[in-house]
């Protein structure tokens, strides 16, 4: 069973009908019993990180998302996946739950060309930068949808994908034991992006 | 680098695809479930569905259809038609619709941009205009295409930006259904304007006019319904015919 942390941001509707397409057994929840009984855990996310971080507090499920990630795999998907660094620097300055190091910062500070449009909106390739099971049905250069203004950076030891934006390369897919993020939506990426959920839920 | 975008728009009444010719003649085209399933499969990047229903009951179906597709087709969604409160945003949002767009409904009420993008981020909310040639300026157009706002289009779209809009959706009522390409004028004027994400509409009759589109810079994709309802063109044949032109195109 897929645990789907449901702490009130974003909606969970594509994501749990995407794992049920794969005939995967889901369930949204902010129970912690719950959490605990899954065999995989997946945090989503949209809006500002600030904001998502306390509502996540508020769950409660903070501790118990960090003891579960230690134990089995654990996936953040776009604000999600964020949410598993140091810090975030949306909005001021928040900290993230520190589950992989790194830092989530303005994209557009770090464009050198100031017309590309941000937030990094649509589809862009995917290009696997180290080799995962992750990826076991994912075909290098595949493109992946992408809705974001902020990006994971200094993360380049757990960086497993990334996909060019102007100068920068955009942080796509992270692994730091059991915990993985990605970037962009898999539940929103097509065939590709279902291939790399159901390559999460064998993991 | 982000690939451009190519958008099937399915105009739904009463459980029904249709698309008319200059909004009008309105002819029954196909099962927006069935169309959405071969949209995927054929490599659309993402689906328009407009809700152009006027009944209750009408309405109560297109949710309906919409929470069909959202349960089977994993690319990006979008909604508009009727979309005039917060609560129509959350009705369509709840079915498994991604990003929003708003037309009649914002010139009607102004303030529901910014209070949309406050509430669901700014890449939920897709600002759609409607605009024709009057007097030598852009004119927004309300109610489908048939009422003149008076608005300058323009900068009615740099207002929608500075409220949280985060996409255009740019349909030149002037190529609307003549299929002698974009109007590409009318876009180049949009992109000077904004810098958001634009989506151009109207006028598109073969392969040839979506090159022509996206030699233009600040146009992110192309939107149309008849050429491929009609297997006129077919969207894999397209992209492919595309990407050898030099635009990069999800294959």
């Amino acid at each position: 069973m897929i645990a789907i942390v449901d702490y009130g941001v974003g909606n969970l509707f594509s994501l749990s009908s995407s794992l049920k397409a794969l005939g995967l057994e889901t369930e949204v929840t902010r129970d912690a019993a719950a959490l605990r009984a899954a065999d995989r855990v997946i945090l989503p996310g949209v809006g500002a990180f600030g904001d998502a971080r306390a509502k996540l507090d508020a769950t409660g499920l903070v501790p118990v998302i960090r003891e579960e990630a230690a134990k089995k795999p654990l996936l953040g998907i776009c604000l999600g996946m964020q949410l598993l660094f140091d810090r975030g620097f949306e909005y001021g300055e928040h900290p993230g739950l520190g589950l992989v190091p790194g830092q989530v910062v303005d994209l557009h500070n770090d464009l050198e060309d100031k017309t590309l449009k941000v937030p990094h909106m649509g589809w862009n390739s995917l290009r696997i930068v180290k080799d995962d099971p992750l990826f076991r049905y994912f075909n290098d250069g595949e493109y992946v949808y992408y809705v974001h203004s902020f990006y994971a950076r200094d993360c380049e030891a757990s960086t497993l994908g990334t996909s060019q934006y102007g100068n920068v390369d955009v942080t796509g897919v992270v692994r730091c034991g059991n915990v993985y993020g990605t970037q962009f939506h898999p539940e929103k990426s097509g065939d590709a992006g279902l291939r790399l959920l159901k390559a999460f839920a064998e993991l | 680098m982000l690939a451009k975008r190519i958008i099937p728009c399915l105009d739904v009444k009463d459980g029904r695809v249709v698309k008319g010719t200059n909004f009008e003649g309105l002819r029954d085209m196909a099962d927006p479930v069935e169309m959405a399933r071969f949209y995927n499969t054929s490599g659309a990047d993402e689906l328009v569905f407009y809700d152009i229903t006027a009944s209750v009951e009408g309405r109560n179906l297109f949710t309906d259809i919409l929470r069909r597709v959202a349960g089977e087709i994993f690319i990006p969604l979008t909604v508009g038609g009727g979309i005039r409160t917060l609560d129509d945003f959350d009705r369509v949002l709840k079915c498994g619709a991604d990003k929003v767009s708003v037309n009649s409904g914002a010139i009607a009420d102004p303030s529901l941009i910014a209070a949309a993008a406050k509430k669901y981020g700014d890449q939920c909310v897709v600002l759609s205009m409607d605009v024709r040639r009057v007097d030598g300026q852009f004119r927004l157009f309300a109610k489908g295409g048939r009422v003149d706002t008076g608005i300058d289009a323009m900068e009615w779209a740099a207002r929608g930006v500075g409220d949280g809009a985060g996409e255009i959706v740019l349909n030149s009522i002037d190529t609307d259904g003549v299929k002698n390409g974009f109007d590409l004028e009318m876009l180049d004027a949009l992109a000077q304007r904004v810098s958001v994400p634009i989506i151009a509409s109207g006028g598109a009759g073969n392969m040839e006019h979506f090159a022509q589109l996206f030699t233009h810079p600040g146009i992110d994709a192309g939107l149309a319904a008849s050429i491929f309802h009609s297997k006129q063109v077919d969207i894999k044949d397209l992209k492919r015919f595309l990407r050898a032109r030099g635009v990069e195109m999800r294959i």
